[in-house]
């Protein structure tokens, strides 16, 4: 049975700002101990101070099938650290993440696809990644050409896509598999108008399909509508855990003046 | 509903420790072999990409090659005083194979941080994009191949000993995927790693008889084997060229080897899953 638990989950990330990546910096390090007076003492000490970013603090949930988890936070609240984390792309510098089911991940809106290569090139190595038959690639790009619409477009590179273009291809191919347990950026909710509302039917399907769904984005009628569950991430912490109603009543309420 | 519940994948993500880290690794490695079709497609697009549009797309490699060799062998030849028809097959594969040891290196230091979106975008083994970099260079090697084996014909040199590539040939793969792999996270991890590699090469390309035969040399031929590419270079040039290896060049060439895969496996292990978090 599709499930998703994750405990005490931590994420941090060294800063290497500058120069503190450099290999001379590393050196130095380790030389000062040899020689204390040496210019590379002075280095070292200012190298020890690495700056470590706690994105991720503790976060603890589980979810079982049917659960619509949104995750909702201002800017670098860790929204989409948790999804990479989830994804596995991001291994836990502490706690534990545990997931059943097949996983999708509709995260960069790039989707890693290479942009000197053609759309169909693209479907093909997503094929190939997925460990499709040659038949169900196939298929999928079919699927993918008719929802895109990009006509002849699909054998020109797509660094010569227009970004709408890139994003119906990339919407496209994203939601042509669908898996059991669904991680999503808000990218995907993104776009324009006519898009949209066709986007919308699929999106809807694919949702319908997936067991578990985790969703970050900063826009409250999108979690209303999607979600049976919301997060509300704060400095790397589960702030409020509950119905979306909720959670956003509290998340949009006027913040006490100080 | 799905009908696969019984069986459907499990993920489990955690920080290891000792053992746990080595059977993460391992799981890496078969998980990138098993998308070798893919390492494989992107490596062959690598090189396609590069010469699209023009006419002799990928077979510029080898009329690259054929015009360094043929320029080199002269001016050379001269300089060291040899007759051309010995040393130009000498030359040719040396060039050859000296040029797939310094792309592969060169491309190395690169692997990972040029794969950053791919890694950003879905969990993905991190011996996926070496295996891409070593596929690349295999198969502009193949095109380069082209001249050695026009040289060859030219000049009419029979291999011997080839039965030695059965096993010199899997030792320059290994050596190639262990190689990559560690100056690849080294290189994610210190920025600084692309541009030393590159004069390391260079300063061992000339210290390396790559250029010049080992016989030229009487004194201090002993050292060579202390070379971390005379080695493994020597193994398949001498038998192609119709001579044979001395017992210590084969020697060497594995000791080599086997101090570079248990680098390379110690720093795997240590460092695979912060790899994402340097690019």
């Amino acid at each position: 049975m599709p499930s998703v638990v994750v405990e005490k989950l931590q994420i941090s990330f060294p800063l290497y700002h500058g120069q503190s990546r450099s290999l001379k910096r590393h050196l130095g390090r380790s030389l000062s101990g040899i020689n204390g007076n040496s210019p590379t003492a002075h280095l070292a000490q200012d190298a020890r101070e690495r700056v470590v970013v706690e994105v991720l603090r503790g976060i603890d949930f589980t979810l079982r099938p049917g659960d619509r988890l949104g995750l909702i936070g201002g800017n670098g609240a860790g929204k989409t650290t948790l999804l990479r984390a989830l994804a596995g792309i991001y291994e836990p510098v502490g706690g534990r993440v545990r997931i059943e089911g097949t996983l999708g991940t509709l995260l960069d809106s790039s989707l890693g696809m290479n942009p000197e290569l053609s759309g169909q090139e693209n479907i093909r190595l997503r094929g190939l990644y997925s460990g499709l038959s040659r038949a169900q690639t196939a298929a999928v790009e079919r699927d993918v050409e008719e929802f895109a619409e990009l006509g002849s477009y699909m054998k020109m590179p797509i660094k010569a896509y227009s970004s709408g273009m890139s994003v119906r291809l990339a919407f496209g191919l994203a939601t042509a598999i669908a898996p059991q347990v669904l991680l999503m950026d808000e990218w995907f909710m993104a776009g324009d108008g006519a898009f949209r509302n066709k986007a919308r039917k699929r999106l809807e399907d694919i949702v319908g399909k997936a067991e578990i769904m985790v969703l970050s984005s900063h826009m409250p009628e999108v979690m209303r509508e999607w979600c049976t569950r919301v997060l509300w991430l704060e400095n790397g912490l589960v702030k409020m855990d509950g119905k979306p109603d909720d959670v956003l009543s509290a998340y949009l309420a006027p913040k006490p003046a100080l | 509903m799905a009908d696969n519940l019984s069986h459907s994948p499990v993920l489990e993500f955690a920080p290891q420790r000792g053992i746990g880290r080595v059977t993460a690794a391992w799981a890496d490695l078969r998980a990138g072999l098993k998308l070798f079709p893919l390492a494989f497609a992107l490596g062959w697009l690598d090189i396609k990409m590069r010469y699209r549009g023009s006419m002799l797309g990928p077979f510029w490699l080898t009329l690259s090659t054929a015009v360094m060799v043929a320029a080199l062998g002269v001016i050379y030849s001269k300089l060291f005083h040899m007759d051309l028809p010995r040393y130009l097959p000498f030359l040719s594969l040396s060039i050859v194979l000296w040029g797939f040891i310094s792309t592969i290196a060169i491309d190395a230091a690169t692997v990972f941080t040029q794969s950053a979106s791919q890694f950003h975008s879905m969990r993905t083994p991190a011996s996926l994009p070496v295996l891409r970099v070593i596929v690349r260079n295999v198969l502009t090697l193949l095109h380069n191949a082209v001249v050695i084996v026009a040289v060859f014909a030219i000049f009419h040199v029979w291999p011997h000993q080839s039965w030695s590539l059965l096993v010199s040939l899997p030792l320059w793969i290994a050596d190639s995927f262990a190689g990559v792999l560690l100056i690849g996270m080294l290189g994610a991890r210190f920025r600084d790693i692309p541009p030393i590699i590159v004069s390391v090469l260079q300063v061992f390309f000339f210290v390396t008889p790559v250029i010049w035969k080992p016989d030229l040399i009487y004194l201090g031929r002993q050292y060579l084997l202390l070379d971390p590419f005379y080695p493994i270079l020597e193994i398949v040039r001498a038998p192609l060229l119709g001579g044979s290896v001395r017992p210590s060049i084969w020697f060497a060439a594995i000791t080599q080897a086997f101090v570079l895969w248990g680098i390379a496996a110690v720093f795997f292990c240590r460092m695979r899953a912060r790899i994402t978090y340097w690019i």
